[in-house]
């Protein structure tokens, strides 16, 4: 843990200080407060009534009932749960491997070249900063049925046009272009700095040893980079398992033909904001912190243990 | 000679890469600048048009275009103010000053990063029903005024720039604690608050599923949803569409490329220091 570094800090010794009263810092916590407030009220309350709110069942108007586990049986008793939940780990995998593929052969180029680099690294990292729902619409016209840039380019190939987001997996391939084209930039530019930090040293003496340019990717710069794989598995992990803006703008509410759009946070957000289930609709937000963590142990597990202790 | 090559190989994928990652930005002008007529049919038309004007009174006569701008300006400017004041507040008091519980404390922030908003997002919406909140903008700037990313990020800031004799020195010249953030902490962090500026701008112009919450009034919108409303209701006049798109994404794209450099640093950093 970073904070418990022993390094000096400013004010009397401690010494002098433990005698004092707590409120004598009055004005450190006083500094802190505006985040504990803030996340008392908005954050701790509204999780603890969350864990409540699963065991009951609510409308929003009428009294609260207790009903014991019956949220958690009928969510795992409807089908669209399951269909839920196996849509945002396929949607997550058919982003997230060719996203981070593509971010470390970009990163590896773009540490090699020696002009422009800035240019590049402002251009990729601009999907990043749009606006998801905007970019939502760009791609369901690219992906429209009817004379869609795709189709388009199909139909100059000679190859029968799609109903892309009429189909279930149209509607899956266009939601993963656009998670991938959106998130490629940010990563590979995560990945170059990793890179930029291996030092130098070390590809010399590969090549002293006489280690061709593969070798010295598998044997030196994959395993210095896995810290920061790690974190970029992670932090798409986060992202991949709570995917909303995206399918509720291309394909609406119901998550299109099949539901095939249908993630686990639209899920959520259909149960309590448009059929008013607020008790089912909590037990939905509970299953998706479970994954979440289970997600991120699984994560730590891979990139952790098969390495050394470092 | 064969090093050259290998230069040119090597700028061509990056360019082409590049290419990729501008298109939607190109495709997204030429659609608005066109009739959707014109973009709809085979094949498609690939130069810009004079149809922007029209497409721009459409968007106009759909939505309350520029009251949903006013909104969204309202929320991401108060939102970052906030988030820089309180953030770096209590993250130089993290970085510097020693106080009974500051350890605890501290992992209680970190441990508070891993919760999904979903966890909340039922509750909090009854507390805004309670504060009368619900339909307003204070419901999305309030909550989000202070987070522990920005503080945990801005704390490893102050640890690596602000040696502890500065402070001392400050302390020992009778500036009080406020004092000498105000004139040694926040002047030292400039680079540190434009990566969080910008982030937290971004942020909170582009957020989307707790404004469509909690925003129930159609007439008083941010941009995000009004958008997806246009979207909802006007499916296939991609045209038009795609000129609303773009009048919501230029002052974000402004504002990104006056930071450019700076965000990108500040956002890559974390990744490789941490």
């Amino acid at each position: 843990m970073p904070a418990t570094s022993a390094e000096p800090l400013t004010g009397s010794s401690a010494g002098q200080r433990r005698g004092r009263r707590v409120w004598s810092y009055w004005r450190f916590y006083l500094a802190l407060s505006p985040f504990y407030i803030l996340f008392a009220v908005f954050g701790l309350y509204p999780m603890l009534s969350t864990i409540v709110l699963a065991f009951q069942r609510w409308d929003g108007l009428s009294p609260r009932r207790f009903t014991g586990l019956d949220n958690f049986r009928f969510l795992v008793e409807d089908p669209t749960f399951w269909l839920a939940l196996k849509n945002t780990l396929v949607l997550f995998f058919m982003s997230t491997i060719p996203t981070l593929s593509i971010a470390l052969v970009l990163a590896v180029m773009l540490q090699s070249a020696v002009r422009f680099t800035n240019v590049y690294r402002i251009a990729y990292f601009i999907p990043n900063v749009t606006s998801l729902v905007a970019m939502a619409i760009f791609f369901s016209s690219v992906f429209s049925t009817n004379f869609g840039l795709v189709n388009a380019a199909l139909r100059s190939l000679g190859i029968p046009e799609q109903d892309w987001l009429g189909e279930p997996w149209g509607i899956k391939i266009a939601i993963s272009t656009m998670i991938v084209w959106g998130w490629v930039g940010y990563n590979t530019l995560i990945y170059l700095a990793g890179l930029q930090a291996i030092p130098k040293e070390q590809y010399e003496a590969a090549k002293v040893d006489g280690a061709g340019p593969v070798r010295t990717f598998f044997s030196i710069t994959l395993p210095q980079l896995r810290p920061i794989v790690l974190f970029t598995v992670v932090i798409s992990t986060i992202g991949g398992l709570q995917t909303f803006t995206e399918p509720q703008v291309m394909v609406g509410n119901s998550g299109g033909t099949g539901q095939s759009g249908m993630t686990i946070v639209l899920y959520f957000y259909r149960a309590a904001f448009l059929d008013n289930d607020y008790g089912f609709a909590a037990a939905i937000a509970l299953s998706i912190f479970a994954l979440v963590l289970l997600f991120t142990a699984i994560n730590w597990r891979i990139f952790r243990v098969r390495g050394d202790a470092s | 000679m064969r090093y050259r090559w290998r230069g040119i190989a090597l700028h061509a994928v990056l360019v082409f890469a590049l290419l990729l990652f501008m298109f939607p930005f190109a495709w997204t002008i030429i659609m608005a600048t066109n009739s959707t007529a014109d973009i709809y049919r085979f094949p498609p038309k690939f130069t810009f048009g004079s149809q922007f004007d029209d497409n721009v009174r459409h968007v106009l006569a759909n939505i309350a275009f520029f009251q949903s701008m006013g909104n969204t300006v309202i929320v991401a400017v108060s939102t970052t103010l906030l988030v820089l004041f309180f953030d770096s507040l209590a993250a130089f008091t993290f970085a510097k000053f020693r106080f009974p519980g500051r350890n605890a404390l501290f992992v209680l922030l970190l441990a508070t990063m891993l919760l999904p908003a979903q966890l909340a997002a039922v509750p909090q919406f009854q507390t805004m029903a309670i504060l009368g909140w619900v339909g307003s903008l204070k419901a999305l700037i309030v909550p989000g005024a202070a987070n522990a990313f920005g503080i945990f990020w801005m704390r490893q800031y102050f640890q690596n720039s602000i040696h502890d004799e500065l402070v001392e020195a400050a302390t020992l010249d009778g500036c009080g604690f406020m004092g000498t953030y105000w004139h040694v902490a926040l002047p030292s962090a400039r680079p540190a608050l434009a990566f969080l500026g910008v982030f937290t701008f971004v942020g909170s112009w582009n957020d989307y599923m707790w404004p469509l919450i909690v925003l129930t009034n159609p007439d008083h919108l941010t941009l995000q949803v009004a958008l997806s409303q246009l979207n909802r209701s006007h499916g296939v006049d991609y045209s038009m569409l795609m000129t609303g798109a773009l009048m919501a994404m230029v002052p974000l794209v402004v504002v990104f490329a006056i930071f450019a450099r700076q965000f990108i640093k500040g956002a890559t950093e974390g990744a490789v220091r941490g």
